[in-house]
């Protein structure tokens, strides 16, 4: 798991950044020109109340959805500008995801889930099972990967899915209140994790929470309101 | 490359066990039906391609139960590019019991082995059959069935013939027991000829020097229009006005009488299929809806809305093409146990059919809710809209 470091630009860079969803023949903005630096290596959580926008932003720069205006450059690479297809091959290559109800494929061993993302690369059967194997002991749950989700605690779920979202190495994760299923115990457990890919992999961590305990393994604090950055900690 | 798909369309597959199950239930039921249902009409349009196709059967014009005398054999004998001529009647005799059915023909011997060269047995036997005029032949399956040999007086009860003395039992010695040239023929060896020479002379008056129809071997099978032509020509305007048509089609049209079964075959084949297009169509429907945030999540996790697109298709073929399979092999199965004389097999082209029908069927029913998948806007999907 490498991390290399870029002192001169920020991983992500966002400048006037908006989004517009149509509710039926009214448009409503839902973020209104955000501008936002993200360096390699940060580990940002996103607050705000519901409807602040979090979530959209979160998706933007995951490469889940596509902005109405601004400029959202990843790396150099404006990806506002790319295709689907393009997305696709980018957020497989350049982006993991925590999602809070975990989302693994239920019907798939713990192994099987974790190597999900490597099916659309050209390694081998063993290289990617050996991957696999990687992802889940840094994780802490190579006993387990025979086990299916149902088979799991939240926890180890949650645990599964970050093994998911790095065993493809990439330079961002996307945590979508990760610990928002979890008791408190387990979820301190599981963002000491995150905390910990974050400072000794060099993992770029942007994750959005409801939770001022959580926000708190975070380096840096932005809370939204209305579409807005109001503040920075 | 697919390959390494397999568990994931495997599993979306398996997610509801029972549900799959059932479907598969379904699909092998209707693709059991489809595979009998087709192996019958592939016999009725052209599956008895295996009769000759050198011979011809001259019957009346009117119909194949009225006969036709005697004295037409030597002109349609006479008729250019014709080789032999036989001439055949049906007996219609059961034995001991009305359930002990099978095809009898009286023959004139020495003919039947000049027009059916196909039959073979001991030389001794081919001469004992011309000379014993209340002598009859068997086919090897039937002797086998009921334990003949040679020597044995076999009675037969005709619900057709009555003979002179008002009996209708006609009691005949079995002098040989014949059997098929190769597979396909012994398959078939399950009838029985009786000489004509007892049957004409012990049958009433008024049924005297007439035969049921005659088969006409031709030299050369591509002339077979032409001949069959002249002789329906020789006869027009007579008061044996005749119908002469390959062996194939005369077989075909005494099964076709039943009506046109062809259309039955296939309209009943066609209801099966849209049943099961229905049901499967709607499972498949139902197991996407299902999953559409996992769906979601294979494509946040890179997967193309293409790629997404023919997994759910795969997952469909894999659902039909196993249905299919496992009712086409049901059906392989219990064709085995159909007697030979009916000879209904799946046979490659009924495979061959029920493999485009399962790949037409997991396109049909697997597109709509592929579209669908492929269309999944990924953050609504996630957020439950």
């Amino acid at each position: 798991m490498n991390a290399s470091k870029d002192a001169v630009r920020p991983l992500v860079e966002i400048r006037g950044l908006t989004k517009a969803y149509t509710r039926g023949k009214q448009s409503v903005e839902v973020l209104h020109g955000i501008d936002l630096d993200i360096p390699e290596g940060d580990f940002v959580a996103l607050m705000g109340p519901s409807g602040s926008g979090k979530t959209t932003l979160l998706n933007l720069i995951g490469g889940l959805d596509s902005p109405s205006g601004g400029v959202l450059m990843i790396d150099g690479d404006r990806i506002e500008e790319h295709s689907n297809n393009e997305l696709a091959a980018w957020r497989a290559a350049t982006v993991g995801f925590i999602f809070q109800s975990y989302n693994l494929m239920p019907v798939l061993s713990a192994l099987k889930n974790v190597e999900l993302p490597l099916l659309l690369t050209d390694m081998s059967r063993g290289e990617r099972v050996r991957r696999a194997g990687v992802a889940l002991e840094l994780v802490g749950l190579s006993d387990r990967a025979s086990h299916k989700p149902n088979e799991l605690s939240g926890g180890q779920q949650q645990r599964v899915a970050i093994a998911r979202a790095l065993v493809s190495d990439p330079r961002i994760l996307i945590c979508d209140e990760p610990t928002g299923d979890l008791d408190r115990k387990t979820a301190d457990e599981v963002l000491g994790l995150l905390r910990r890919l974050n400072e000794d992999f060099g993992k770029t961590i942007v994750m959005v929470t409801h939770d001022p305990a959580a926000a708190k393994y975070a380096k840096r604090i932005v809370h939204l309101d209305k579409g807005t950055l109001v503040d920075e900690a | 490359m697919i390959a390494k798909y397999f568990p994931l369309v495997w599993g979306g597959l398996m997610r509801k066990k029972t549900r799959t199950t059932f479907t598969l239930l379904a699909l092998m039921a209707a693709f059991v039906l489809i595979g009998l249902l087709q192996a019958v009409n592939s016999v009725l349009s052209g599956g008895a391609g295996f009769l000759g196709v050198n011979r011809l059967i001259t019957q009346a014009k009117t119909s194949f139960t009225q006969p036709l005398p005697m004295r037409m054999l030597p002109q349609i004998e006479a008729v250019p590019g014709v080789d032999f001529v036989s001439h055949s009647q049906f007996f219609g005799g059961v034995y001991q019991d009305a359930r002990n059915f099978f095809p009898q023909f009286a023959v004139n011997p020495q003919r039947l082995y000049d027009t059916y060269p196909e039959w073979v047995l001991p030389e001794s036997q081919r001469r004992a059959f011309i000379s014993t005029q209340d002598g009859a032949i068997a086919g090897k399956l039937l002797a086998d069935k009921y334990g003949w040999k040679v020597g044995d007086i076999i009675p037969l009860n005709s619900f057709i013939w009555t003979k002179t003395d008002g009996s209708r039992v006609w009691e005949w010695r079995l002098v040989g027991i014949f059997d098929g040239r190769d597979e396909e023929w012994s398959k078939r060896a399950n009838l029985m000829y009786l000489n004509y020479g007892q049957f004409d002379e012990a049958r009433v008056a008024g049924a005297k020097g007439l035969a049921g129809v005659f088969v006409v071997s031709v030299n050369d099978p591509m002339q077979s229009e032409r001949i069959a032509a002249q002789i329906d020509r020789k006869f027009e305007n007579s008061p044996d006005e005749t119908k002469s048509q390959s062996e194939q089609e005369f077989q075909l049209g005494f099964l076709k009488q039943l009506g046109n079964i062809g259309f039955i075959l296939n309209a009943i084949s066609g209801a099966v299929f849209f049943t099961i297009l229905i049901l499967t169509g709607y499972t498949m429907s139902q197991a996407v809806r299902e999953r559409v945030p996992e769906l979601a999540v294979l494509k946040c996790l890179g997967f193309t809305d293409r790629t997404v697109l023919g997994l759910v298709l795969a997952e469909s073929l894999l659902l039909c093409l196993l249905g299919a399979l496992l009712g086409m092999l049901m059906a392989s199965v219990i064709s085995l146990g159909i007697p030979p004389e009916y000879p209904i097999t799946t046979s490659p082209g009924v495979w061959l059919f029920a493999g485009g029908a399962a790949v037409f069927l997991a396109l049909a029913v697997g597109l709509p809710p592929a579209l669908h998948a492929m269309r999944i806007r990924i953050v609504d999907a996630l957020a439950g809209r």
